[in-house]
């Protein structure tokens, strides 16, 4: 049977029914990266842990990427079947602009300072059948926002 | 002690399909000493580099085995400017008098596609679509835009200029000027930024002869001086290309270090500059480039650009052979184009182009992946 699979070990909370990034923050200056590091890149310090950056944010800054860019891109479309996607860096309340693909993909659905939802949704199949999953942000729905 | 630029030569940008990076490099090379009047076999050292078109010390077997010191430079979009900085350090240490610096390039047609675990970052971030210098340009001149109200009208003029003055240079790659609204309406790219806004990979070649100044009048009556080159890193916080998160607080940008530090060495400020070269990766990143590196403030380009300040006739004059945007950008060779045309600028060779009044300084600015820039003042 075909499995979920992250596409990358720890930058996400996987599986969960609430994901949440996964960032590292130094224990001397208090900054926070993402993906985790050991390695403080601001203080120089390598006491950093693990932690949870959260799923909500909100749009710092935003483009969209036109054309199905060339190999190391690897998903499962064609030129034909490429869709033009969103990208930017949300600002997480874990203390860090996180850069991730955007589901919203026209610059009228597009703001900066928007409010931003986490998602994780599959990015590609594997040669064994199996979702690929990686991290995404849509915006927040109405009904949601307050919650 | 100071050094001196005492020959210039630019095999020219564009496409050259007959010819390999590393001939396009030994051409401009021969075109420098030319220029100098001297032979390969009076370089005591050089320094070169090119990213896709092989290594730097391999033109030895086009231009003669000498045995002089050859070093291969590799430093990014700054490669050029780093190669430069390492020459002017050779000459102020006293331990050359004459050498050259050597860029060239040929990259594949397209987009750059550069892979992550060359830049420390795992599969997942180019696997996914996140590595492309596009939308990092993109969304840095999105936010600029949004936090220092420049409109989509700054961005053409940026590129209308760029591509008015490419049709000016015999040497620039796009010689065909655009208009406002072949510009204004070409495809978009990678919101806000259309197709006539961003530059393209090319190919080409620049190099220049450097002498120790006490000298230069030995080979030139009007040799320019190298009064400063300085290369420098990200800040953390810095906003940058290849960044999978962001620091909260936004630090300078390193272009703004290399900058201060450059007016610095040179002991002048960028009031005194008559012709500048700043990098023009695409439109929105020269109007950044125009506040990172002194000479104005942030928001003010909207204002200087509708003036026409930045044209050849205007106050400050940017990017007088086309820039990146009329050249197109072989990584290893596009700072020290920079370099050549400013040289030209002072010497008064500008032609078509020719800045009036007779300027007497210039300024050099390249930034690039994955956070560097590189900045050099010349004089006459
Ligand atoms: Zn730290």
């Amino acid at each position: 049977m075909s499995e979920q699979i992250p596409i990358h070990k720890g930058l996400f909370t996987w599986p969960s029914s609430r994901p949440q990034l996964l960032g590292s923050r130094c224990k001397q200056c208090g900054e926070t990266a993402f993906p985790a590091q050991v390695d403080c890149r601001s203080c120089s310090g390598r006491d950093t842990e693990v932690v949870e950056l959260g799923d909500r944010g909100t749009l710092w800054t935003w483009t969209i990427q036109t054309f199905m860019p060339k190999q190391p891109y690897h998903s499962d479309e064609t030129e034909a079947s490429f869709r033009p996607y969103g990208v930017g860096y949300v600002e997480m309340p874990g203390g860090v602009r996180v850069e991730a693909r955007l589901e919203p993909s026209t610059r009228e659905q597009l703001a900066i300072g928007m409010p931003m939802q986490l998602n994780i949704v599959p990015f590609r199949t594997d040669a064994s059948g199996n979702q690929i999953m990686t991290f995404s942000f849509s915006a927040v729905e109405e009904d949601q926002a307050w919650k | 002690m100071e050094v001196a630029i005492i020959g210039i030569g630019l095999h020219r940008f564009g496409r050259s399909p007959d010819m390999s990076g590393l001939q396009q490099g030994a051409a401009a090379v021969r075109a420098a000493l030319a220029d100098a009047g001297l032979s390969w076999k009076d370089m005591q050292f050089a320094y070169g580099g090119s990213q896709d078109a092989g290594n730097a010390d391999s033109l030895v077997n086009e231009l003669g085995l000498t045995s002089l010191q050859f070093t291969n430079i590799w430093n990014g979009c700054a490669t050029g400017g780093s190669s430069l900085h390492a020459a002017y350090s050779a000459i102020k240490s006293g331990q050359y008098d004459l050498g050259v610096v050597v860029g060239f390039d040929k990259h594949p047609r397209g987009a750059f596609n550069p892979q992550p675990a060359d830049w420390g970052l795992d599969d997942w971030y180019g696997e996914t679509g996140l590595m492309l210098t596009t939308q990092f340009f993109a969304m840095k001149i999105q936010r600029y835009m949004h936090d220092h109200g420049i409109s989509e009208d700054a961005l053409v003029r940026v590129s209308e200029k760029a591509f008015a003055n490419g049709s000016l240079t015999p040497t620039a790659w796009r010689q065909q000027p655009l208009s406002y609204a072949d510009i204004a309406n070409s495809a978009m790219v990678s919101d806000p930024l259309r197709k006539y806004m961003f530059c393209s990979p090319a190919e080409g070649g620049a190099a220049l002869i450097l002498c120790n100044a006490d000298k230069a009048r030995q080979f030139t009556r009007k040799p320019l001086l190298l009064k400063a080159a300085a290369v420098r890193t990200r800040h953390y916080g810095s906003f940058e290309v290849f960044a999978p998160s962001q620091a909260m607080h936004v630090a300078d940008a390193p272009t703004v270090t290399a900058s201060r530090m450059a007016f610095e060495l040179a002991g002048i400020g960028p009031e005194d500059v008559d012709v500048m070269q700043l990098q023009d990766t695409d439109s929105g990143t020269e109007i950044i480039h125009m506040a990172e590196n002194g000479f104005c403030e942030h928001g003010e380009q909207e204002q200087l650009l509708r003036d026409g300040a930045t044209q050849i006739g205007g106050r400050m004059p940017v990017n007088t052979d086309g820039g990146c945007l009329a050249n197109g950008e072989p990584v290893g060779a596009s700072g020290l184009r920079q370099v050549y045309e400013v040289c030209v600028q002072l010497r008064g060779e500008g032609g078509a182009r020719q800045v009036p009044n007779d300027p007497a300084v210039g300024y050099t600015h390249v930034y690039g992946a994955p956070g560097v820039s590189g900045v050099n003042i010349i004089t006459r």
